[in-house]
């Protein structure tokens, strides 16, 4: 191991303690074993397996056609509703996930967080790339879909999907390592946090397109960092019409704001993490 | 290499108050809804020190062993050096590759085979992959669970579990081991093992070592220093040997306070016990498995009326304070009756007594008519050495022994 680790001094901790990224890079060998770990539990002891992670969207997208696009009548912009959904729930489901994923990773941990030292970031971090596991699988369900469909993605829509999924990465990690630093002291938190994906679910435009909201209230969904990766994504991939960047610049800087702002939450509360878990 | 400066911690400990009306929870909930919810208006809050100035270096390859009753800070000293929680005031200066081991199997996943948790627990304890998939045949070897390598480990005994989980911990390497209390695992065999492979770690010349353990005779063989903490703060930092005797208060002398002035005593009063000497067949206060037990216990009373039915009860407890013989007086059938002077000396002498090697309490009754006149724990206490080698215990079924150790007899 590199040389990190041969002079630590430990002292009080006082103020905003900054983000060591050196520390983090020195652990990133635990990171990779946590995120090893989440994907390989997931699974055990199921029949099928891996095959939930294309099961489990490709059922949502039949119910939310059924129910939303069929049903409730709710229009997708002249596309065929179950791509038009489907491009949103890819994204939708990585954020929620990685969300919910994060903000319980440290009571989740809690037996860890008390007996071993490691950076405590790796936790809510390490929660927020595994579910791109799944957002892969999802992503294999897309293609079926588009061929089953004829449509080909824009070049565009290729070149910024991986931008879109960092973005995606940022606003789920920042806000989870914030509320993850809550819940550790307030367990309301885990209690709190389903009806707060929920909230965000429905002004998010996953079942809906952004042009249902009247124009006035349309910069209130352009805070929602998911909006505009949404919006790009769909554009992207149905090339149905061209990209917005401006809300797309929009929700990057809210995405950057959350993922600064959580993480130095994070740091400034850590040192009493082991003490109060 | 490990330096200790002023090191202190507190904690704030949040006591509930004893008595609430209906009114003020009524008002507490209107004015401050927040803090009524966090339930902070019942509770008193107090600073506890936890640590208080610690201040201590170790050097390079030192094995160093860390004693005290429970509550006494070890443990938090112990995650104060490993990283794990920050100290509220002082500074540590670590050099070297530091590993601690507070908890055996930390991390272990249940869902996991015990192949993928030798890699999740490594990792987590702070080895390389590299250095894992290097030692991994031995960790396996070490636990003796080859059979189960690719079972999930939530279907192992615990016993299995918790030797797969100490082989991973003992296969650590690093420049600075912090080592709390893991060795009472698994069953006497396994024990031998993992005090061998400690003594194995801590002979490393490189190897730098602070070791928590309540068991001395482990500590007596793995450390060659010790320190004593005591209520949080350092009593003595020095040669095992002597670190030990001061906490088992034998610095040559016998406990501060004699057993006559002793406040911590009850019993309804009139008869107190003044003196308690135990010392073996030839007067030697060291005991060894064999010998004879000899209590001579002395009090004075206050009583001016005639006493009939009197009854001493001896009960020799263990160091975990469990009572392993009873000594009784009304069990012998020898009554004490007739005046009772106004001091006197009561002798128990026993048959050979087979114990473990160990510290033993005695623990003193006097009762008159079955009421007890003068009680009093911890009256007095012995080591008990034994000829067996350590961790020997498979003695096979000896009914003379079993006879000795209940024979005895009393006499005024």
């Amino acid at each position: 191991m590199a040389d990190l680790s041969y002079r630590i001094t430990i002292k009080p901790k006082k103020g905003w303690a900054t983000l060591n990224v050196r520390e983090l890079w020195f652990y990133k060998e635990l990171f990779y074993i946590f995120a090893w770990r989440d994907i390989k539990v997931r699974y055990k002891q199921t029949a099928i397996g891996i095959l939930w992670a294309l099961l489990q969207p490709f059922l949502s997208m039949v119910i939310f056609s059924i129910f939303f696009g069929g049903l409730a009548k709710i229009p997708s912009n002249g596309i065929p509703y179950p791509i038009f959904v489907f491009s949103g729930l890819l994204f939708w489901n990585y954020f929620s996930t990685s969300l919910s994923g994060s903000s319980n990773s440290l009571i989740m941990n809690e037996g860890m967080i008390k007996k071993i030292f490691f950076p405590r970031l790796l936790l809510p971090l390490s929660a927020t790339i595994t579910p791109i596991v799944d957002f892969g699988f999802a992503l294999v369900v897309l293609v079926g879909l588009m061929i089953f469909y004829h449509f080909t993605p824009t070049v565009w829509g290729i070149i910024l999907l991986p931008g879109l999924i960092l973005l995606s990465f940022l606003s789920a990690s920042g806000l989870g390592s914030f509320f993850a630093a809550i819940n550790i002291r307030y367990r309301d938190v885990r209690e709190a946090l389903p009806f707060f994906v929920q909230t965000i679910f429905f002004v998010t435009p996953v079942i809906y397109p952004t042009t249902l909201v009247p124009v006035k209230f349309q910069w209130v969904l352009a805070l929602n960092p998911m909006t505009g990766i949404i919006e790009a994504a769909r554009a992207g991939i149905v090339g149905n019409k061209p990209i917005n960047f401006h809300l797309l610049l929009v929700s990057t800087g809210v995405a950057v704001a959350l993922f600064l702002f959580g993480v130095f939450y994070f740091k400034r509360t850590e040192k009493i993490f082991a003490d109060i878990a | 290499m490990i330096e200790v400066n002023n090191i202190s911690k507190s904690y704030v400990l949040a006591h509930q108050l004893a008595y609430q009306t209906f009114r003020d929870t009524v008002t507490n909930f209107a004015t401050k809804p927040f803090r009524f919810f966090q339930g902070q208006l019942k509770m008193t809050k107090e600073e506890f020190w936890a640590l208080r100035d610690i201040t201590f270096s170790v050097e390079k390859g030192e094995a160093v062993g860390l004693i005290g009753a429970n509550g006494s800070g070890k443990s938090t000293l112990l995650k104060i050096l490993s990283h794990i929680t920050s100290p509220t005031t002082g500074e540590v200066r670590l050099r070297g590759r530091v590993a601690s081991l507070l908890e055996v199997g930390t991390g272990f996943h249940p869902e996991l085979t015990g192949r993928e948790n030798i890699y999740l627990n490594g990792a987590i304890l702070g080895m390389s992959r590299n250095e894992i998939n290097r030692k991994f045949d031995e960790i396996v070897a070490f636990s003796g669970v080859e059979k189960f390598l690719d079972t999930p480990v939530k279907r192992y005994s615990s016993g299995m579990h918790v030797r797969l989980a100490f082989s991973v911990a003992a296969h650590l390497e690093p420049e600075i081991l912090l080592v709390d209390e893991v060795l009472a695992v698994g069953d006497a065999e396994f024990q031998k093992k993992c005090l061998g492979k400690m003594n194995q770690v801590t002979r490393d010349a490189d190897r730098t070592v602070i070791f928590v353990s309540h068991n001395l005779e482990a500590i007596k063989k793995l450390c060659h220093k010790c320190i004593l903490l005591k209520e949080g703060r350092l009593v003595m930092f020095g040669q095992t040997s002597q670190v030990i005797e001061k906490y088992l208060h034998k610095d040559n002398q016998p406990s501060s306070i004699s057993l006559q002035d002793r406040k911590d005593r009850d019993g309804k009063g009139g008869v107190t016990f003044t003196d308690i000497h135990i010392t073996n067949q030839d007067g030697a206060p060291v005991i060894t498995s064999g010998d004879i037990l000899n209590i001579r216990l002395r009090y004075t009373s206050e009583l001016t009326e005639k006493i009939k039915d009197v009854r001493v009860v001896i009960t020799i407890v263990n160091d975990d304070l469990r009572p392993v013989l009873r000594l009784d007086s009304d069990v012998t059938g020898q009554s004490f009756s007739g005046d009772l002077a106004p001091q006197g000396e009561i002798e128990c002498t026993t048959g050979e007594v087979h114990l473990t090697e160990g510290r033993y309490f005695a623990e003193i009754d006097f009762l008159i008519r079955g009421t007890s006149r003068d009680h009093v724990l911890m009256a007095s206490e012995f080591t008990m050495a034994t000829h067996l080698p350590d961790y020997q215990y498979k003695i096979k079924p000896d009914r003379t022994i079993t006879n000795n150790l209940l024979r005895y007899s009393f006499k005024q």
